[in-house]
């Protein structure tokens, strides 16, 4: 495919983990922010074909691991209701919450259902007038138009049966509360390009200035990670601490402005509690007083028990960068993707997941 | 999550919804795809696809940027030991 195959290319990887032989003097440490970007990693080997002294750090940017356990836990009393119809993106259901996932609570006869746009959900609501269908609208930037845009469009259809939980996140501030820990290792950062295709990167050029660290805005295939990490790698050897952008194709300074217009009219910046850091000041988005009758967690009053998570699971630990998941003495023996102690085990883009579907697991 | 992929921009429905949908072709398989987040974008334009919405249409100048950047490596090779 166009855009995709080309990106994949070998013998041009190669020459792109030459050069990144080549430029590098010194160990360096570098985070890749977003899941996708871990996956390919693992699944193509890059982390193998770099310089042994060079450290790639998994991020936070996984949404599906940092949506804080209460939420699932919502999501599944909600999913319980009689009258409701739960919709998802396939990620969510397999999550473990206090108690159990939605996969568990679906094969109990819940309606739990999988959709591959939000746009399904409205038609869903159409489709069953007496019943209440409700949206788990989680994701980072670039799923924040798209979940507004859907919540824009029920209102324009007048749907009175559509509502969303709604678990959006900012990544910029979790990148700066890694950043500004004092115990941070990361030299250098891999922004997410596709949030930042949403985002723009300007925010990302007040982080590399205050926190003196190089960004490199990257894609998701080999050639974009491998740029990228060289891009990042000679101002590292250099000293500067810019932002530059590898994934030109798709990212503009300024970002998707009509994207964020939209995203801007339905949601406002809330403090958040993030699924292993704890809250985050002004990470988060609520739907605005306009919109807030399709906010489900006013919409329902569920009695919801204290959440309770797993003692041994140290995905926390994991999504701020401060190990890695062969670390974590549970990992592959009592924590596998068929039974998952925390969200990194599960969603495609969790750091434990990528290491263990691809067979980074200690001898 | 966050996943996007390449598609081509092959029919733009003709209404005026706020949802303003087209058929978008990945590598010839096709979905219909929502553009009121790309407004500029035209027929023929590839878009990435998130979660049946465009995001961004792919600036197609830009794209060859990496191969011209390997073509000035492959024509000007690191030094290596011995190199006369």
């Amino acid at each position: 495919m166009k855009f995709l195959d080309e990106y994949r290319d070998p013998v041009a990887a190669t020459r792109l983990a030459d050069e990144i032989h080549c430029i590098t003097t010194r160990p360096w440490t570098i985070m890749e922010v977003c899941g996708g970007q871990t996956h390919a990693i693992m699944k193509n080997g890059i982390d193998k074909l770099l310089p042994a002294t060079m450290t790639l750090l998994h991020g936070p940017g996984c949404p599906v691991c940092v949506t804080p356990i209460e939420l699932i836990d919502k999501a599944i009393a909600l999913a319980r209701q009689p009258q409701v119809i739960l919709c998802s993106f396939g990620d969510m259901l397999r999550v473990p919450g206090s108690s159990r996932d939605l996969l568990s609570v679906k094969a109990e006869g819940a309606d739990v259902r999988t959709l591959y746009s939000p746009l399904d959900s409205l038609k869903i609501a159409e489709e069953n007038p007496d019943r209440e269908v409700v949206f788990f609208a989680i994701g980072f930037e670039t799923t924040a138009p798209i979940n507004a845009a859907t919540v824009r469009e029920a209102k324009r259809r007048g749907l009175p049966n559509f509502s969303v939980l709604v678990a959006q996140v900012l990544v910029p501030p979790a990148i700066a509360a890694i950043l500004d820990a004092p115990d941070c290792r990361v030299q250098a950062l891999l922004a997410p390009g596709h949030v930042c295709a949403v985002s723009g990167w300007i925010e990302y050029e007040r982080l590399s200035a205050t926190c003196h660290v190089p960004i490199v805005v990257t894609g998701f295939e080999p050639l974009d990670i491998l740029e990228g990490i060289a891009m990042a790698t000679r101002q590292l050897e250099r000293g500067t601490t810019t932002v530059e952008n590898q994934y030109r194709r798709a990212v503009k300074r300024e970002g998707n402005l009509e994207a964020q217009r939209v995203m801007n009219a339905v949601f406002e910046v809330t403090d958040r509690s993030w699924r292993g850091f704890g809250v985050i000041k002004a990470s988060g988005l609520v739907l605005r007083d306009t919109y807030s009758h399709y906010d489900a967690e006013r919409k329902f009053t569920l009695p919801i028990p204290a959440a309770t998570e797993s003692t041994e699971c140290i995905s926390g630990l994991i999504l701020q960068g401060r190990k890695k998941p062969p670390e974590c003495p549970a990992f592959a023996v009592r924590c596998t993707p068929a039974r998952p102690l925390g969200a990194t085990m599960v969603s495609d883009e969790g750091a434990c997941a990528a290491y263990y579907r691809y067979n980074r697991v200690p001898a | 999550m966050c996943l996007a992929v390449p598609g081509k921009v092959i029919s733009i429905a003709d209404n005026d919804s706020a949802a303003k949908m087209a058929t978008v072709s990945f590598g010839g398989i096709r979905r219909e795809v929502c553009l009121t987040l790309v407004p500029e974008v035209r027929l023929d334009d590839y878009v990435l696809v998130h979660a049946g919405f465009a995001i961004s249409v792919i600036d197609e100048a830009e794209a060859q940027e990496i191969f011209e950047y390997l073509r000035q490596m492959d024509e000007s090779p690191p030094a290596v030991e011995g190199g006369s």
